[in-house]
């Protein structure tokens, strides 16, 4: 969408400000089961009022039936659901106040785009001149005014995506509901997605969002925390930069970015400016210490763009291997070492020459780009 | 090379149109061929020269009148019964969760597998005059009359078709059920809408062609009913397939009953006209 297209908009998008209650969401020890087996263990999470929350983590992690359940399409075994401090899981979905947008649009193809975006507003049983106008600042808000004639079989994805949420805004809802929205979208068009819901997030600070995706970029870029599941668990949740920075397990650092997890000793834990000397192989580090003492064995977890293959200022890490492959990329080049019985993947943005594949090579990372996590198996 | 592969593909004829004649050979003998003795039969008098007179004195008739109007009102009626009772059936197994609902669905199909006049033996045995209701009724109030009579009505001929034919209804409405993306019912309801409004706005919309494909199969079936209708008996219904079997015969009137087939026929086709127009506007 351009700006210009916005521009009819932008006026619009303030009311919804307006109008949005922000709403809080809260699981408290919320567990759900499919003929007896487990789907998701007893979670416990907060979602603040106006934030985006991304749910993440592979298929059957739970992610989507957490989202389910505050929908009320399925019914938790134990624990209770809040929104905006109400607790609604005893209420029908109809009651609940939300909204929702899903992966395949779930737009009801025998209606124009406004009678699709206008379906909620009528099954509350807003006025006539309400719908009216809350269609047209909802469409506004998308984009989508001069197509409120069209069926949504004349629509592209993009395009019958962007009704849906307009269809999900108009209602005003306390949460909107994501769950895998951009899914369904090619690689073109899900970039160009993820900017507008961060555009529609800015205009909308009010609004709570709770994002369904598998999807780690999308969740990078929208969301204020994300909560990484995993077997029907938690994994980990915190504050985005954060979780990517500083992992707090193996699960968490491989699921988000892939980052490279080395085995290393704390070999001093005498902190010095927050850092610790680590011994992996050959070579000794500084990291930045979690405060496990000396002899504790850790993870030594470092993103493969934060690796380089030259010694810069304040690279003051380095790690000697053995170069497996070289994958150039155009603007990328993705390359992959041997360091004793790890693989270290490393990205490169530039470099002067492509390496020989075979020969030594010597990886370069700052302290404070490094985090210590546990060792142990399966998290 | 080219000429050597273009010279035999040119001399070899197409004989793939004459795939089309072994069906229209045997739907000449066994329909049009038939149907043409009919209609010849239908104008043709004793005498064997083209009867005008009499064609118009059938279609003039109070019998032949009345049995059209009975044929319309029944099937119209039983029509309508069907969708209701299939719907509300279809709706129930499709979004109703319980343990025997696919069971419940194979059951009620089986009634399409049954001879009509077993429905009508069954509900002579419950509702007939000597039936297990009546029997009931008058033992328990002393009665000295089976008070029940509905069965010897129009009422009973239809109520007996409701009963075979709404399987016609029920199993293209399940098969348009579960094509309904269920998100969409999900949305629908998140966004506010109570069960009944999805049903109204977003179900029954979707399943429109299946209710009407359904629907003019019972209409068609019904028009052409015989069976029920005569194993019934019912007194004063009389309708254009039962007014054929009369006149051909009860009373031996070949012309009047051919007159009669060619309505009956002119009927259904017509039907299958409009619900195939109606298929095709509605994407069926």
């Amino acid at each position: 969408m351009t700006a210009a297209a916005l521009g009819d908009g932008r006026t619009a998008t303030q009311d919804l400000v307006r109008a949005g209650a922000a709403s809080t969401v809260g699981f408290d020890k919320v567990s759900v089961a499919y003929r007896g087996a487990v789907v998701l263990k007893p979670l416990t999470l907060e979602v603040a009022a106006g934030e985006i929350l991304a749910m993440i983590g592979p298929s059957g992690s739970g992610k989507t039936t957490a989202l389910r359940a505050v929908a009320g399409f399925v019914r938790p075994v134990s624990g209770r659901i809040r929104v905006g401090g109400t607790d609604v899981t005893d209420l029908p979905p109809y009651e609940r106040g939300l909204a929702m947008v899903v992966q395949n649009y779930a737009l009801f193809p025998h209606m124009r785009v406004a009678d699709n975006v206008a379906f909620g507003l009528r099954a509350r049983g807003a006025a006539r001149t309400l719908i009216e106008s809350r269609v047209d600042d909802a469409l506004g808000v998308v984009g989508m005014r001069t197509f409120r004639k069209r069926y949504p079989r004349e629509l592209s994805g993009g395009q019958q995506q962007r009704v849906a949420i307009a269809r999900a805004l108009a209602v005003r809802p306390r949460v909107l509901l994501l769950d895998e929205p951009l899914s369904a979208l090619d690689a073109q068009i899900r970039r160009s997605m993820v900017e507008e819901i961060a555009r529609l997030h800015a205009d909308l600070p009010d609004l709570t969002i709770l994002y369904v995706t598998h999807d780690q970029s999308e969740a990078l870029t929208l969301a204020d925390r994300i909560a990484i599941l995993k077997d029907g668990a938690l994994c980990a949740v915190g504050r985005t930069a954060d979780l990517y920075r500083r992992p707090p397990n193996r699960f968490a650092a491989e699921f988000l970015g892939r980052a490279n997890l080395l085995p290393v000793v704390i070999e001093d834990d005498r902190s010095v400016g927050g850092m610790v000397a680590v011994r992996a192989g050959a070579d000794r580090l500084l990291v930045a210490g979690d405060g496990a003492p000396a002899g504790t064995r850790r993870l030594l977890c470092v993103r493969p763009q934060h690796l380089t293959l030259t010694a810069e200022l304040g690279y003051s890490n380095r790690i000697g291997g053995r170069l497996r492959q070289v994958h150039w990329q155009g603007e990328l080049t993705h390359l992959v070492a041997e360091v004793g019985d790890s693989l270290v993947r490393i990205v490169a943005t530039r470099l002067p020459a492509l390496p020989e594949r075979g020969g030594a090579v010597d990886m370069f990372f700052a302290p404070g780009d490094a985090s210590l996590i546990p060792e142990e198996a399966g998290v | 090379m080219s000429d050597l592969a273009a010279a035999p593909a040119a001399a070899r004829p197409n004989l793939n149109g004459l795939w089309v004649a072994p069906p229209l050979i045997v739907l000449a003998l066994s329909f049009l061929y038939p149907l043409a003795l009919i209609a010849r039969s239908a104008v043709l008098g004793e005498t064997g020269a083209p009867d005008w007179s009499g064609v118009l004195a059938t279609l003039d008739s109070r019998p032949f009148l009345n049995a059209l109007l009975n044929t319309g009102e029944i099937a119209v009626a039983s029509t309508a019964g069907c969708l209701a009772l299939g719907l509300a059936l279809a709706l129930i197994l499709a979004f109703v969760p319980f343990p025997g609902a696919p069971l419940a669905a194979r059951l009620i199909d089986t009634f399409i597998a049954l001879p009509t006049f077993l429905i009508t033996l069954a509900f002579t045995f419950l509702y007939g005059s000597a039936g297990i209701l009546n029997g009931a009724l008058t033992q328990g109030f002393g009665l000295a009359e089976p008070p029940v009579h509905f069965l010897y009505s129009a009422w009973g001929v239809i109520l007996a078709e409701v009963t075979v034919y709404s399987p016609f209804v029920l199993r293209p409405l399940l098969a348009a059920f579960s094509l309904i993306d269920q998100s969409q019912i999900e949305v629908a309801g998140l966004l506010g809408a109570r069960p009944w409004r999805i049903v109204r706005s977003v179900i029954l919309p979707a399943a429109l062609p299946a209710a009407i494909a359904g629907g003019s199969l019972c209409l068609l079936l019904t028009v052409n009913e015989f069976g029920i209708v005569l194993f019934i008996g019912a007194k004063g219904v009389i309708t254009l397939p039962l007014l054929i079997y009369d006149k051909a015969i009860q009373e031996s009137d070949y012309q009047a009953a051919c007159v009669i087939a060619i309505v009956n026929v002119a009927l259904s086709l017509g039907l299958f006209g409009l619900y195939r127009v109606a298929a095709r506007r509605l994407g069926g």
